[in-house]
Order: C-alpha cells, then sequence, then structure tokens
C-alpha cells in the first residue's frame, strides 16, 4: 500500500475517469502523516481501517496455522496443551471482532456507502475517525491481554469457566466491549447517513443493494452489540469481585450467560455475513451487466435476516438443559433464516440467467460465495434440528458449520470486495489471472480444510481438543494441508494486490462498466466525492440504459 | 441561521440538525438495550426465585426510591423547561433551570448514596461479599447483586447525563446558542429523560414490587 498512501504531491496529477475533474484525489489532497491520522474523509478512514484489519486477519491465521499443523498428529508436538487453549481463543476473539466484523462495513462500507449515496461525507465524520481510534484502542487492549498470557475460555467465555480460570480474562473482554463501542458508532453513523445523506433523487429503491445490506447490518450492530458488552462486562466483574451473576453457588445460572451472550452472538453471526451478501450482490450485477433478479427480494429479504436473526439464539442451547418445546421454536426460527438466505441465493442465481458474463476475479469469488454459503446454510439447517443437534453438538461439525457460513461467506466476500473495489479505492488495475488463480487457490484451501471437518464431527471428534485417537489423523492432516493451502492462497492475493498498487495499470473511471453510483465518480474521488452533490436519476442497475445515458442520469445538480 | 454551524458535507442545516437528533434517538435505543440485558437478567432471576425477590425488595426504603423519582422527573421537567427557553431565545434562563437540573441530579445521586451507605452498613453487598443476616438466601443475593448493578449503571448514566448538561449550560450561559440554533441543548434534554426514563423502570422493579 506504501506507494498510494504516501501520495507525492508533486507527482502529476492523474487523468481522471469520464468526469474530468481538476480537483486532486483524496490521497494526494493533503500530504503528510498527520493529515492521515486527523483526517475525517470516510475514504481514508476506510483505508486506515483496511490496514488494520488485514493486520489481524493475517494474525488470526496465523493462529490458525499453528493450531492446524499440532493438529496433524493425534499426540503433541509443537505446542503445550495450555498455548493450544489461549491459541484457539485468540484466534477465535481476533477473527471475530477484529477481522470479520469490522471488515466489510468499516472498510468496504466506510469507502463506498458516501460514494453511492452522493454524499460528501458520512453524516458524523468525526465520530468515524473516533470509532477508528476506540476500534485502535480495543485491538490493542486485546493484544495486551494476550500478551499478558491470554485466556483460555474459547471466544464464546462461557460461565462459569471464564470466571474463575486464572487467565487474562479481565484485559480480554475489556478489549471486546471497547471494539464493540466502535461497531456501535460506525453502525450509527451508517443509518443516519443512508436516512439523512442520500443525495436528490435517491429514492429507498434507488439505494444500492450493498447499502442496504450495510443499513442491515448496522441495526443489527445497534441493538445486539449493547448486550454483549453488558454480558462479557458480568463476566469481567465476575471474574475481579465475584458478584457470582452466572455461579451457581451463589444462586446464578450458569444458562444465562448463554442466553446472553448468545442474543449478541447469534446476530453477530448476520453482522458478518449480511455485508459479504451486499457485496455479492453487488458483484453478480457489475459482472453479468443486469439488474437483479429481483431488488425487493434482496433487500427484504436482507432485513428479514437482520430480525429473524435476534430469535434464534436458543439453538445453541439445546442441550444446555433448554425444554424440548423452546428447541422446536428455536430451531424452527432458525430455519426461517434459510428460507430468506434461500430467497437471496436464488435471486442471484436468476441474475446470471442470460447476463452478458464478465469472468474475473470478484465473480469468481462470487461463484466460491454461492457454494460455500448453500453448503454452510444447508448443514446449519441440519444443526438447527434438535435430534441431530444432539450428536454434533460441540463436535467439529459445528466448527466446519460455522466455517463455512461465516468465514467462507465473510472471507470471500471481502476478497470479492477487495478486487472488485480496488480501482476505485487505488486507481489501479491489480493482475486478474494471479487473482483467479488466488480465488481458486483460496476456495480449494478453503474446502479442503472445512470439509473434513464435517466428516471428523459426524465421526464424534470433539472441538477445541488438543489430542485425538489415531483414527481421525488422515482427516485431520486433510484439513491441515487445506489451511496451508488456504494461507498460501491469501498470501499470493495479498501480494497480488500489493503489486499492483506499485505497478497495477492505471484505471479508468469505470472498468468494470457498472451502472452503480460509486463508478460515476472520478477514478480516484477527491476529498469531499463531488464538488457539487449529484442528482439520482435512474436506478443503480440500470443496464438497459446507454453508458451515456446512465452517465447523464447522475449529473451534477 | 449561522453558516458556520454548517459542516462541510452538509447541504444545508435542516438536514445536520435532523442528522444528529436521528442519530442521538439511535443511540439511546442502542443505550436501552445495554440496559435491557440486565433487566433480562432480573426476570429470570425473578422467576427463579419470586419469594426471595419480593423479601428483598420489601427491606428496600420505598420512600428514599420514591423521593428519588420524584427528584429525577422534576429534573427531567426542569430539563424540558430549559429547553423551551432556549427556543424562545433565553439562553440565560436556560442556564439557570440546567443549573437546577444538575442540583436535583446531585441530591438523587445523594440519596443514592446514603441508600447505599445504608446497605453496605447492613452487609448487603453484591455476590460473595454479601452477608446480610436477615435475608440470608440465594435469591435476595441474586437480587440486591442485580440491585448494585442496575442501579449503579444507571448512577453512570446519571453522572454522564450531569457531564452533558453542564457543558451545555455553560454554553448557554455564554451564548453560544440561541432562538434557532440549540441543538446539543436539545440532545442533553434527551439524553437527561433516557437517564430519567430508565429510573422509572428500575423503581417499582427494586422498589414497589414487593407483594
Amino acid at each position: 500500500m506504501s506507494h498510494a498512501l504516501t501520495g507525492d504531491a508533486d507527482l502529476p496529477q492523474e487523468a481522471v475517469g469520464p468526469q474530468e475533474t481538476h480537483e486532486v484525489d483524496y490521497l494526494r489532497a493533503e500530504g503528510g502523516v498527520r493529515s492521515w491520522l486527523l483526517t475525517t474523509d470516510h475514504k481514508r478512514i476506510g483505508l486506515m481501517f483496511y490496514g488494520l484489519v488485514v493486520l489481524f486477519l493475517i494474525l488470526g491465521g496465523l493462529f490458525a496455522m499453528v493450531l492446524r499443523a499440532e493438529l496433524i498428529t493425534p499426540e503433541p508436538t509443537l505446542i503445550e496443551a495450555d498455548t493450544y487453549n489461549r491459541m484457539f481463543t485468540l484466534h477465535g476473539v481476533i477473527m471475530v471482532w477484529m477481522f470479520m466484523i469490522p471488515s466489510i462495513p468499516n472498510v468496504f462500507g466506510n469507502f463506498v456507502l458516501p460514494l453511492m449515496l452522493g454524499a460528501k461525507d458520512l453524516a458524523f465524520p468525526r465520530l468515524n475517525l473516533l470509532s477508528l481510534y476506540v476500534f485502535a484502542l480495543g485491538s490493542v487492549v486485546t493484544l495486551g491481554g494476550a500478551a499478558l498470557g491470554g485466556t483460555d475460555t474459547g471466544w464464546t467465555f462461557y460461565a462459569p469457566y471464564s470466571t474463575s480460570t486464572s487467565t487474562a480474562v479481565v484485559p480480554v473482554v475489556a478489549g471486546i466491549f471497547i471494539l464493540g463501542v466502535s461497531s456501535i458508532m460506525t453502525g450509527l453513523n451508517f443509518i443516519v447517513t443512508t436516512h439523512t445523506m442520500r443525495a436528490r433523487g435517491m429514492s429507498w429503491t434507488r439505494v444500492p443493494l450493498f447499502v442496504w445490506a450495510i443499513y442491515a447490518t448496522s441495526v443489527i450492530i445497534l441493538f445486539a452489540t449493547p448486550v454483549l458488552g453488558m454480558s462479557i462486562t458480568l463476566v469481567g466483574i465476575d471474574h475481579v469481585y465475584h458478584f457470582g451473576i452466572f455461579d451457581p453457588r451463589l444462586g446464578g445460572d450458569p444458562v444465562l450467560f448463554q442466553h446472553l451472550f448468545w442474543f449478541y452472538s447469534h446476530p453477530a453471526v448476520y453482522i458478518m455475513i449480511l455485508p459479504a451478501m451486499g457485496v455479492i450482490s453487488e458483484v453478480v450485477c457489475t459482472f453479468t451487466h443486469k439488474p437483479p433478479a429481483s431488488y425487493k427480494a434482496i433487500f427484504i429479504s436482507s432485513l428479514g435476516i437482520a430480525f429473524v436473526g435476534f430469535f434464534t439464539w436458543g439453538h445453541h442451547m439445546f442441550v444446555a438443559g433448554m425444554s424440548t418445546f423452546d428447541a422446536g421454536v428455536f430451531g424452527i426460527l432458525s430455519m426461517f433464516v434459510a428460507i430468506f438466505s434461500a430467497i437471496k441465493v436464488f435471486t442471484w442465481v436468476a441474475t446470471m440467467h442470460r447476463g452478458s458474463i464478465q469472468f474475473s476475479t470478484p465473480m469468481l469469488y462470487f461463484l466460491s460465495f454461492l457454494f460455500l454459503f448453500v453448503f454452510g446454510g444447508m448443514t446449519g439447517v441440519a444443526v438447527a434440528t434438535q435430534s441431530l443437534d444432539v450428536h454434533w453438538h460441540d463436535t467439529y461439525f459445528v466448527v466446519a458449520h460455522f466455517h463455512f457460513i461465516m468465514v467462507g461467506a465473510t472471507l470471500t466476500g471481502f476478497l470479492a470486495a477487495a478486487h472488485y473495489w480496488f480501482p476505485k479505492m487505488f486507481g489501479c488495475l491489480y493482475s486478474e489471472r494471479v487473482g483467479m488463480i488466488g480465488a481458486t487457490g483460496v476456495f480449494c484451501g478453503f474446502f479442503l480444510t472445512f470439509f473434513p471437518q464435517f466428516l471428523l464431527g459426524n465421526a464424534g471428534m470433539p472441538r477445541r481438543y488438543y489430542a485425538y485417537p489415531e483414527r481421525f489423523q488422515w482427516l485431520n492432516a486433510l484439513s491441515s494441508g487445506g489451511a496451508f493451502l488456504l494461507g498460501g492462497a491469501l498470501l499470493l492475493t495479498l501480494v497480488n494486490l500489493l503489486v499492483a498498487l506499485k505497478r497495477g495499470r492505471r484505471a479508468d473511471g469505470n472498468p468494470w462498466t457498472s451502472r452503480s453510483f460509486e463508478w460515476m465518480t472520478p477514478t480516484l474521488p477527491p476529498k469531499h466525492n463531488f464538488a457539487v452533490p449529484p442528482r439520482i436519476g435512474r436506478g443503480p442497475y440500470d443496464y438497459h440504459l446507454t453508458e451515456e445515458e446512465a452517465h447523464a442520469r447522475v449529473s451534477p445538480g | 441561521m449561522r453558516a458556520s454551524r454548517l459542516a462541510e458535507h452538509f447541504e444545508d442545516l435542516e438536514k445536520q440538525t435532523h442528522a444528529a437528533r436521528l442519530g442521538m434517538w439511535i443511540f439511546l435505543g442502542s443505550e436501552t438495550l445495554l440496559f435491557g440485558a440486565l433487566f433480562g437478567l432480573y426476570g429470570a432471576y425473578r422467576t427463579m426465585y419470586p419469594q426471595a425477590f419480593v423479601e428483598a425488595a420489601a427491606h428496600n426504603a420505598v420512600w428514599l426510591g420514591t423521593i428519588n423519582t420524584l427528584v429525577l422527573i422534576t429534573s427531567s421537567f426542569t430539563v424540558a423547561l430549559a429547553v423551551g427557553a432556549i427556543r424562545a431565545g433565553a439562553g440565560k434562563r436556560a442556564g439557570w433551570l440546567l443549573v437546577l437540573s444538575l442540583v436535583l441530579g446531585g441530591v438523587f445521586l445523594g440519596l443514592k448514596g446514603h441508600e447505599y451507605a445504608d446497605h453496605i452498613h447492613h452487609g448487603i453487598l453484591p455476590g460473595s461479599a454479601y452477608h446480610f443476616g436477615a435475608l440470608p438466601s440465594m435469591g435476595a443475593n441474586r437480587f440486591f447483586t442485580l440491585y448494585y448493578l442496575l442501579t449503579g449503571l444507571h448512577a453512570f448514566h446519571v453522572i454522564a447525563g450531569m457531564i452533558f448538561l453542564g457543558v451545555v449550560a455553560v454554553g448557554c450561559f455564554r451564548a453560544r446558542y440561541d432562538a434557532e440554533d440549540h441543538l446539543p441543548v436539545e440532545l442533553g434534554g434527551l439524553y437527561w429523560h433516557l437517564v430519567d426514563i430508565l429510573w422509572i423502570f428500575l423503581w417499582p422493579l427494586l422498589y414497589l414490587s414487593r407483594s
């Protein structure tokens, strides 16, 4: 990123896309570290989030590599059992709160949401900057906890173990609390921006689907995160002062922690996946040059998932002493999510029908997304069934399921976005060939890592175990091999994008010939995006219009 | 209308004001969920220990809780008057009304502190430190632990609200606001009303539901 980020002021002004402008682009608008650290420009803040989340992806990924390396053999080899416990906890904590939750909203949402809405910035630019610093602070505190020895509770912090373990629970939960504050700030900003900053002519049915997805995500963030904040704060308090809120010795009920935790953490799955769905909706329309088969089906199902997602948390507790009736209700409610998801999947697939498909890296990620998402989703319906869940609970089957759905979908969505909006963010093109090799590698690696885990879980291997019987070895070795392939492919993708920053061909304004509004701005938008706020005279997917017409209907003033 | 208050990225002041108000409302909604987690726990433990909760609530002094309720409602009223005053352009009057609200907030915290001291004196402490002889049950322990968590979190909000109102009051005295331009006063008022409304839920849960 170095070249693009330093932005030497004396470089010649680049030619800028279809809408010729004399304004300096956002990367070169002001120079110096200070101008970055104190910026309120949503695009720069997005880039700084980008740097951080990629760093955390690498960190969380490295932990995963060590874990998988340890699991190649049934006996202890690389690390101690204690280290193993702390490492899988950190892997989960980092990946969930420092990568997946902030990844797409804080990076790409920040960058493109105002561009898509025709706004000069988010509604509260300083709050946005504050969110970045609060995020950084939360990360430092969490990682500080890791440096102090980390914790061995797993990312779920189940009481009463989490309140009695001697490891550094308090800094880790404090860090997560702070990260939650950052989430809320950003979510609030997105909602208010969507309501108040839309350009003239942008009615609610002209709002791009990515914005709808981010909007639905933000609603979940705002109403679920405080509950998480409270429940892990209680764990922290219990750890220090022993209030015994979840301690049976003082009359507390540990299962209540699970209820509170999953009241947040189940919707949190949709915090991770809805933005990816938004990216996918944009990608499929752009690269098939077609409007979505049904715009309404996609955005209504996004809101539907956001809503139903709040009433499914009980399916994490089928074996924790829940009545069969309750479990049945939660199971059925969980399956509603699958209905909304299926509506989306069919709509995306139908969108491709008779489209003019342009095969490219983001499109390849779209296909991976479809496969992983459907696979993960179907196994989700299976584990939402009480009788099956009793068998699979706390086994690798569940690990495989949630990695497919939240990691598979979020990661492919994130990578699709990283490639799709790369020319918009940095003004240059990446190598399509290497990108596709990376995408194929990511898919194969991912499948190879997690598919064997379904078999392992079904055969009875519990999750989080450090050692296992010999008969599980070949599947574990396969899974580890897949993990290394996935790691390698991700590294290749990163290198490809970094090389593109330095050497990439210069992109013209709209390299994918998209009709979405963010591509109607200059290649690299100026600091405030628009000299004059645009007037929107068409929808974001009007591919039936000619190129000139499409531009003309997004006119300044 | 002072153009300087219009941030660069907004088209007009009306949109900007609308955005700030909406942001505040959404934030308040988010805050209720923070308390919602504790209300949820209260509901669950009350179902688990119905008798102990009734007895424990009966131990709390109704007169104290009720006076505090009146104090907070009055403070909300004076805040509302302050917002009305600034809308009419009376900065000084708004400032004094806010000071009055702050005093009432202080009275609330003082009474709360007195109540805490009394509880601690009787050995009513949260969690494992609880050693109240008259109600030794685990259920009573749960009630008072939640009592501390709920009122403690609420007290934090009272303090935050007082800081907010204090800053706004200073602005009123320095004539920073006028009849058209007084958004922070309104937002401070909104926040204070939330603090008030939360207490209106805590009052019956912790003091009145004793039978």
